[in-house]
């Protein structure tokens, strides 16, 4: 097994909630609240999870676009481990090369006032490559790679339809060089069509040069197509952890078994034995006491809704945060019913 | 119609965009002909000024407005005519009448009052004075008021006054509002909500008195130079404000935009943030509320002149030439006095139609 | 099958935009049907939103209507009226009592200034003649009807205070007000989690088996439409490519693009880690039209020449299926055309 790259124990952030003239806090808004895992170089852990569950903020702490609440973030950068977490804005800014990020919407993401070979080499530009002609050159062949024609360097993003724009977004990505992407939602926001190209792209990208994703998303369907392993949120914690094939074949959790319910299939009338989810996700600033998925799931019983159920080892390379993971026999896809009617 | 040219489109800058756009928008585009037409205007006022606008004289007391006549009996020559003195039968008064029976040729680049053009150059050429001019005689190109100073040259003179006070108010008012908001939004917090209440303040009061006080607390020595930079002042500690809120909203809005984050992913400083990714994303909603702006000061300026608590004669702005306008009895004697009117309707519009085009054209992208 | 409730025949609309005409909708034909929801497909930019506000009149200007007809059969029988041939004034009768449409922007429909009863209530006071009182009342019936949580007391709340899934019922319900026999819903659940989407989806399905609606059901995504559509109608640029109901399109594509689009999608049935195939390039932009067959330049299955330079008329296959396509026919007609 190859090396971990990024240890991530016990992160949390809580966003205050203020009212009032003087702007007392009131609350907190737990919207990531004990997140553990960690990802190993050259594979693809997925997040995933219905939105307002904490994976953009989860993201976006390991990013350190926020500082977390708690928690810690070891990542291991040119052979050493730095711990992410307590790093203050300056000392952060030589470390940031080293991790970098694809944004959901192909639209806010690129600055519609620059040329796209500037968007691409404005992160080396602030890194110390003064050379223009050595960084267009650069520019130009990530270009390539994510199959952008060179001729467009000169384009503003207003040219660009949500897929190329995406590809944009991840040449910028690329151009440092990272050790790790942090692509939260990268085709959430493109029609279907285009989300195979991307992801197609991503995958490629990923044999081509070893890059190791963190990719987030709401669909268990495009997560199937690129991830290694997948980590299921819920109202700031994770509630699933395993290996893609076996938590899609055979998941432990009944929050993963509804999602991938959820998940349409191409396959008319299929639907008949779907289970629908009843209501919304609980709100992160008044989560339920014991598990707070218990008010959603059609397993609950008394503990469910008194204790809150620890992420444990189910099996090996498994973990579950269930008290009923070891009783019930949930349903994965590739089971009888999902075969068309 | 022809294809779009796409290519054109793709590598256009934010500029050529927003010029494209602007250009679809007729008014505006007529508006900014004609501010072009009177900020050239102001700049060569005195230059364009027939008689000096300050020169009294009892003789020439209202006279109407009166054309250049283009040719005589020798062909082109352009001259006016000349003004005679007349006992009026029943009132034995001396009333001062057009007298075409003598013609007064007009001098083109000839000599007239001084002036510095641009502060710089001290000079007497003007575009017209008179050849043969005899006492009282002039070109009244619209007319003249009381005490017999010639409108058009006073009129040129105004516009050059009230059109710089609004130029110089915003400067101030954009130096602060930038300033103000920049800061707002930057250090958030403490400072963000002292300075929004500072402009909730500023802004629950009521304007008008707050100016008239103001404005009446201004030593009555002072000289016309410093009242009218005082006046700006005034005009401008009050207009800051909603340039601050625009600096302040934008700013907070780009910040969340993820092409921001984005360079401060790639280790981007804050100074390079700003400046190169956020700037130039509002610079164009900043040229828009300037543009609204503007008008907003040249109104204050004309109202506090006309109501007598801005500008004081002998200064020379369109408020107080309209306050020569203010009673019905001068109106009904000479009514062309309220032709000072028709350039502040003008302007106003046009700004007014100049900024609503530039903001529809200012973001190309939205 | 009954009559359609619907009957739309080469429909067209145009955009008339500085910088040139957008034929955005150019011949669309199609049947929907009571109780049945027909789906239209296609990626983004084919003229599927703009499809839907013709049916309704309210194309955006610079767009209008140029062609085409909109039957609609009347509720009490008669003869059917065409609305593309409606003046605004005699359409609002239609809009809301006939037809309705949810869109895809919940929180871009609704003003933010009144709460959700009022702005339900609008439409039923001005079409039911209801007063305040019985329109709140009917108000709080429709909210509860779409499933939201304790619908007297959401009824005073503001669209800002709701999610979007909440949103999106509460749109639904504003569409159901007057109890229109046929709804359009663009894109209903783009916006929305897969979960939240189930929902959705879930209550459209029991709303039509209640009231018999017929359904329009416009979406990108191939996955909905298996769940939802009886008949789908697949667009690209502007036109309906292939026809033909849920079945036969999923499980006999014959249109190339129907095909490709079917490969493209992701689904939790694939094994992990596997690329999908891929349509070649993007949608072309409106302006620039292909000429020949519009799909031409990304279709693999491309007839050289042919496809190149004549458009594929609709070819009515013996199975009640259109389809435009060379392969499956209209190559005579285009062989004359050119000789012509
Ligand atoms: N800046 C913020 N301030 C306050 N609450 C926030 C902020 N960002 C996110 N949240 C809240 O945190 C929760 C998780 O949000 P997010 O991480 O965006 O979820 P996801 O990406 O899974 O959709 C949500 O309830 C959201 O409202
Ligand atoms: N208001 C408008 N002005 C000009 N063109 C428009 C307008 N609305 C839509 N279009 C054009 O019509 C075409 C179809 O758009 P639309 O129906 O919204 O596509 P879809 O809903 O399938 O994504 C697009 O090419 C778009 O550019
Ligand atoms: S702990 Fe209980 S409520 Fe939570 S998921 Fe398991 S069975 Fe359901
Ligand atoms: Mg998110
Ligand atoms: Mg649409």
């Amino acid at each position: 097994m190859s090396e971990t790259i990024l240890e991530v124990r016990d992160l949390k952030k809580h966003f205050p909630i203020r009212r009032g003239l003087l702007r007392r806090v009131v609350g907190q808004v737990k919207a990531v609240d004990g997140v553990s895992f960690s990802i190993r170089k050259g594979e693809t852990l997925a997040l995933v999870g219905e939105s307002g569950c904490g994976k953009t903020t989860a993201a976006r702490c390991i990013l350190r676009a926020y500082a977390p609440t708690g928690g810690s973030i070891k990542f291991k950068v040119e052979g050493r481990e730095v711990e992410l977490a307590g790093l203050k804005r300056r000392e952060l800014r030589p470390l940031r090369r080293h991790i970098q990020m694809v944004f959901q919407d192909p639209y806010s993401s690129l600055n519609p006032r620059m040329v796209v070979g500037d968007i691409i080499g404005e992160p080396m530009l602030i890194n110390g490559m003064s050379d223009a002609v050595a960084r267009r050159r650069r520019v130009e062949e990530l270009m390539e790679l994510v199959q952008l024609p060179r001729a467009y360097y000169n384009r503003f993003p207003h040219a660009f339809s949500g897929g190329q724009r995406q590809r944009i977004g991840i040449a910028r990505a690329l151009s440092l060089n990272p050790s790790l992407i942090v692509a939260d939602e990268p085709v959430s926001a493109l029609d279907v069509s285009v989300q195979a190209q991307i992801l197609n792209l991503m995958l490629d990208l990923q044999d081509q040069l070893g890059l190791t994703y963190l990719f987030v998303a709401h669909d268990l369907s495009v997560v199937k197509h690129v991830s290694d392993r997948v980590a299921v949120m819920y109202v700031g914690r994770i509630v699933e952890l395993a290996e893609t094939e076996a938590l899609f074949e055979r998941p432990l959790h009944p929050y993963t078994e509804a999602l991938l319910s959820a998940a349409p299939t191409p396959v008319p009338g299929a639907v008949s034995n779907r289970i629908v989810l009843e209501r919304e996700i609980a709100d992160p600033a008044n989560p339920p006491p014991g598990c707070s998925f218990h008010p959603r799931c059609r397993y609950a019983t008394d503990v469910c809704r008194q204790v809150l159920p620890e992420l444990q080892e189910a099996e090996p390379g498994r973990l579950v945060a269930c008290h009923r993971a070891k009783e019930l026999s949930l349903a994965g896809v590739g089971a009888a019913e999902h075969v068309v009617a | 119609m022809a294809q779009i040219d796409s290519e054109k489109y793709a590598v256009a800058t934010q500029l050529q965009l927003t010029w494209w756009r602007f250009r679809r928008h007729k008014l505006a585009m007529i508006s900014i002909v004609l501010l072009l037409l009177f900020y050239l205007l102001a700049i060569f006022a005195d230059f364009l000024a027939t008689t000096d606008p300050h020169a009294t004289d009892a003789r020439t007391s209202y006279i109407a407005p009166q054309g250049i006549h283009l040719f005589d009996d020798n062909g082109f020559n352009p001259h006016v005519y000349g003004i005679k003195g007349q006992r009026d039968m029943k009132t034995f008064k001396l009333v001062y009448t057009i007298d075409p029976s003598r013609k007064v040729y007009i001098d083109f680049f000839g000599r007239g009052y001084e002036y510095n053009l641009f502060g710089l150059l001290s000079t007497d050429i003007h575009l017209m004075t008179l050849k043969n001019a005899e006492r009282g005689d002039g070109i009244y190109l619209l007319g003249t008021d009381l005490l017999g100073r010639d409108l058009w040259s006073r009129l040129v003179v105004a516009t050059r006054v009230s059109l710089t006070i609004g130029l110089v108010g915003v400067t101030i008012s954009l130096f602060l509002g930038v300033l103000l908001g920049g800061i707002s939004a930057v250090y958030g917090g403490m400072v963000d909500t002292v300075i929004q209440r500072v402009i909730e303040v500023i802004r629950s009061m009521p304007t008008i008195p707050l100016w008239l006080g103001l404005a009446a607390a201004l030593p009555n020595d002072w000289s016309v130079l410093q009242i009218y930079f005082a006046i700006t002042i005034i005009i401008s500690l009050l207009a800051w404000t909603d340039l601050a809120r625009v600096v302040r909203g934008k700013f907070l809005a780009l910040k969340e935009e993820e092409f921001v984050m984005a360079a401060e992913l790639a280790g981007a400083s804050q100074g390079r943030i700003i400046f190169r990714h956020m700037l130039p994303s509002f610079a164009s909603h900043i040229i828009a509320a300037v543009s609204l702006a503007l008008p907003a000061m040249i109104i204050s300026e004309t109202s506090l002149s006309f109501l007598g608590l801005g500008l004081r004669p002998p200064a020379i702005s369109w408020g107080i030439l309209l306050q020569d306008a203010q009673n019905i009895q001068t109106l009904a004697l000479a009514p062309w006095l309220l032709v000072s009117a028709i350039p502040v309707v003008v302007v106003i519009l046009a700004f007014n139609f100049l900024g609503d085009g530039l903001r529809d054209a200012a973001d190309p992208y939205g | 099958m009954a009559d359609p409730i619907l009957s739309v025949r080469d429909l067209k609309t145009q955009f008339f935009g500085p910088e040139g005409i957008v034929r955005a909708v150019d011949g669309v034909d199609f049947d929907v049907y009571e109780g049945r929801t027909l789906g239209v497909v296609g990626e983004s930019g084919c003229g599927k939103s703009v499809t839907a506000r013709s049916v309704l009149g309210i194309v955006d200007r610079p767009g209008r209507v140029v062609g085409g007809s909109i039957m609609l059969r009347p509720a009490g029988g008669g003869p059917a009226i065409d609305l593309a041939r409606l003046t605004n004034e005699e359409m609002r009768k239609y809009r809301g009592p006939e037809i309705a449409l949810v869109f895809q922007e919940p929180m871009a429909s609704f003003s933010q200034h009144y709460t959700i009863g009022n702005q339900i209530g609008e439409g039923i006071k001005l079409h039911m003649g209801l007063d305040e009182r019985a329109a709140k009342k009917r108000s709080i019936e429709l909210l509860d009807m779409v499933g939201v949580p304790q619908a007297a007391r959401r009824v005073d709340d503001y669209p800002f205070q709701l999610s979007g899934g909440l949103r999106q019922r509460v749109m639904i319900a504003m569409a159901l007000s007057c109890d229109p026999r046929v709804l359009i819903a663009d894109e209903p659940t783009t916006a929305l989690d897969v979960t939240t989407q189930a929902q959705i989806l879930d209550l459209l399905r029991s709303l039509q088996q209640q009231k018999g609606l017929a359904i329009i059901l416009i979406t990108h995504d191939m996955g909905v439409i298996a769940e939802m559509a009886h008949d789908v109608s697949v667009m690209y640029l502007g036109r309906a490519v292939e026809t033909g109901t849920v079945k036969e399109i999923f499980e006999a594509p014959r249109h190339p693009y129907t095909r490709a689009l079917l490969r493209s999608i992701p689904t939790v049935l694939a094994k992990p880690r596997t690329r999908l195939p891929t349509i070649a390039g993007s949608i072309p932009h409106p302006f620039d039209r292909p000429k020949g067959c519009s799909y031409h330049p990304r279709c693999a299955e491309i007839i050289g020449a042919v496809c190149e330079t004549a458009e594929p008329p609709a070819v009515d296959t013996d199975d009640g299926r259109q389809v435009r396509c060379f392969l499956h026919g209209g190559m005579e007609a285009a062989k004359a055309g050119v000789a012509a």
